[in-house]
C-alpha cells in the first residue's frame, strides 16, 4: 500500500505551497496598498489595478483550462483520464467564475472614480461580462443535470463558450463603441511602460494571485476527485447489494420449484 | 450522404405534417409573439422616428422569446412512447434527426416572423428608409443562428432535470453575438444608415461555425442518458 505515504507527502507539499501563497499574498497586498507609490493622475483608485488585472488573468487562465479539459474529456470519453479531465474542468470553471466576479466588481469601482460612470459597454467589459454569464450558465447546467451526464453536457457547452468569445469580441468592435477600457500599458511603446515600483508591486500581485488560483484549483480538484470516488463506491455498494439480493431471490425461486 | 439528405427530408416532412395538423407550437408562438409586440408598444410608446431606432432591437427580442417557446417543444413529441430511444438504437444518422428538427424550427420561426413583421409595421408606424429586401437576408441568417443553437440546446436541456427552464439560460448568452449582429443589421436598414454592411457577413460566419459545432457534438448529446 504505497498510497498513504504518497498522500502524506502530497499533504506536506500542499501545506508548504499554501503557506508560500499566504506569504506571497500578504506581501502583495502590502505592496499594493502601502508599498507602491500613489499614481499621479488617478490617485489611490489606481491601486485597484493590483487586484483587478491579476484576477482577470487568473479568470482567463481558468477558462482556458476549462476549455482544454473539456476537449480532453470529449476526445477521451470512455477512458479513466476523462474523469480527471472533468474534475479539472469543473474546478477551473468555479475558480474562473470567482475570479471573474472579483474582476467585475473591482472594475466598476475603479471606473466610477476614473470615468465617472460605473459601467460602459466597452469591448473588454462586454466580453468579460458575457464570459461570466456563459460560465454561470455552465455551473447551473451542472447543478441541474444528473451526475451521470453533467460532465458531457458541460463539456459540450464549454466548446460553445470558446467559439462564442471571438464573435463577441468582433461584434462589439464592429459596433464602434468608444472603448474606455485602458489599453495594455506594458511594453515600450508611446504612453506605455510602468514606473518600476508600480511594475514590481504588480508582478508580485500577479504571482500571488496565480499561486492563489492554483491553490484553489488544487483544493477544488481534490474535492471533486473525492466526490467521484465516493459516488463510485456508493454505486459499487448498491450493485453489490442488488446482485446479492438477486442471488438470494434466485435461490428462493429454486427452492419453491 | 444521400441517406443523410433522405432521412432529413423524411423527418422534416413528418414534423411539418404533424405541426400542420395540430398547429400547437405555431399558435402558441404567434400568440405569444403578438402579446410581446403589444406589451412593448405600451412600455415604450415610441414616435415614428424613435420606432425606427428601437424596432431593430424590439423585433429580435420578440422573435427570440417567441422562438424559445417553440423550440422548447421540439423534442417533447419524441419523448412520448420513447421515440427518441428508438431513434438512438436505429442505424439512422443522428445528424439527420438534428437537421430535420432544426429545419422544421427554421420554417416555424420564419412563419412567425412573416406574421409578426407586419404587426410591427402597423403598431409602430414603421417606414423603412434603407433597402427593404436586405431585411429578408438578415432575417434568414439571423433566424438560422437562433434556431440551430436553440434546437441543439433544447436537446441538451432534455438531458437535465429542469428541461424547459434550462434552454433560455444557455441559449441567450451563447446567442448574444448573433443578436448584436441581427439588431445592428436591422437597425441599419430601417434607418437607412448603410454604413456597416459587414453585419450579414458576421451572421453568416456565426451560422457556419455554430452549425458545424452542433453537427459535430449532436451525436454525443443524443446518446447520453
Amino acid at each position: 500500500m504505497p498510497e498513504p505515504q504518497l498522500q502524506s507527502r502530497n499533504t506536506k507539499l500542499f501545506t508548504v505551497f499554501a503557506a508560500f501563497t499566504f506569504v506571497l499574498m500578504s506581501y502583495g497586498m502590502y505592496e499594493a496598498l502601502i508599498g507602491a507609490p500613489t499614481e499621479r493622475t488617478m490617485g489611490a483608485a489606481q491601486r485597484i489595478f493590483y487586484i483587478h488585472v491579476p484576477s482577470a488573468w487568473v479568470a482567463g487562465m481558468c477558462f482556458g483550462l476549462n476549455f482544454l479539459a473539456s476537449l480532453v474529456f470529449l476526445f477521451r470519453r470512455n477512458q479513466p483520464l476523462a474523469r480527471r479531465a472533468d474534475a479539472l474542468a469543473v474546478s477551473a470553471a468555479e475558480v474562473g467564475v470567482v475570479c471573474c466576479t472579483v474582476m467585475l466588481i473591482t472594475g466598476p469601482i475603479w471606473a466610477r472614480k476614473a470615468w465617472g460612470v460605473w459601467w460602459a459597454w466597452d469591448l473588454r467589459l462586454t466580453t468579460a461580462l458575457l464570459l461570466w454569464l456563459i460560465y454561470l450558465a455552465y455551473l447551473m447546467l451542472r447543478r441541474f443535470s444528473s451526475s451521470g451526464n453533467a460532465p458531457l453536457l458541460s463539456a459540450v457547452l464549454a466548446v460553445f463558450a470558446f467559439a462564442d468569445v471571438p464573435f463577441v469580441w468582433f461584434a462589439i468592435r464592429f459596433r464602434d463603441y468608444r472603448g474606455n477600457h485602458p489599453k495594455p500599458v506594458f511594453g515600450n511603446g508611446p504612453n506605455q511602460g510602468l514606473h518600476p515600483a508600480i511594475l514590481k508591486a504588480f508582478l508580485i500581485n500577479l504571482a500571488a494571485f496565480t499561486a492563489f488560483g492554483i491553490l484553489l484549483l488544487i483544493v477544488r480538484y481534490t474535492l471533486e476527485r473525492a466526490r467521484q470516488a465516493m459516488a463510485d463506491r456508493r454505486l459499487a455498494t448498491a450493485l453489490g447489494e442488488s446482485s446479492g439480493r438477486a442471488a438470494v431471490a434466485g435461490r428462493e425461486l429454486q427452492e419453491v420449484r | 450522404m444521400s441517406s443523410l439528405a433522405h432521412i432529413t427530408r423524411i423527418g422534416l416532412r413528418k414534423d411539418l405534417r404533424l405541426e400542420w395538423r395540430s398547429k400547437d407550437a405555431l399558435n402558441a408562438m404567434i400568440f405569444f409573439g403578438g402579446l410581446i409586440v403589444v406589451i412593448f408598444s405600451f412600455a415604450f410608446e415610441p414616435t415614428q422616428e424613435e420606432a425606427r431606432q428601437i424596432t431593430g432591437g424590439l423585433i429580435w427580442v420578440a422573435f427570440l422569446f417567441a422562438a424559445v417557446v417553440a423550440m422548447n417543444q421540439t423534442w417533447a413529441r419524441e419523448l412520448r412512447n420513447q421515440v427518441l430511444d428508438a431513434y438512438c438504437v436505429s442505424p439512422a444518422q443522428p445528424n439527420a434527426l438534428f437537421l430535420s428538427k432544426a429545419l422544421g424550427n427554421f420554417v416555424f420561426v420564419i412563419i412567425l416572423e412573416a406574421v409578426m413583421a407586419p404587426l410591427f409595421v402597423i403598431f409602430y408606424n414603421l417606414r423603412v428608409l434603407g433597402p427593404a429586401w436586405q431585411l429578408v437576408v438578415v432575417a434568414l441568417l439571423g433566424t438560422w443562428a437562433l434556431v440551430v443553437n436553440g434546437t441543439f440546446f433544447a436537446a441538451l436541456s432534455l438531458r437535465t432535470r429542469s428541461r424547459e427552464l434550462m434552454l433560455p439560460l444557455i441559449l441567450f448568452p451563447i446567442c448574444l453575438p448573433a443578436v448584436i449582429a441581427m439588431v445592428e443589421a436591422t437597425t441599419n436598414i430601417l434607418t437607412g444608415d448603410g454604413s456597416a454592411t459587414s453585419w450579414p457577413g458576421v451572421l453568416a460566419a456565426y451560422d457556419l461555425l455554430f452549425t458545424t459545432i452542433c453537427l459535430l457534438l449532436f451525436e454525443a448529446v443524443l446518446k447520453t442518458e
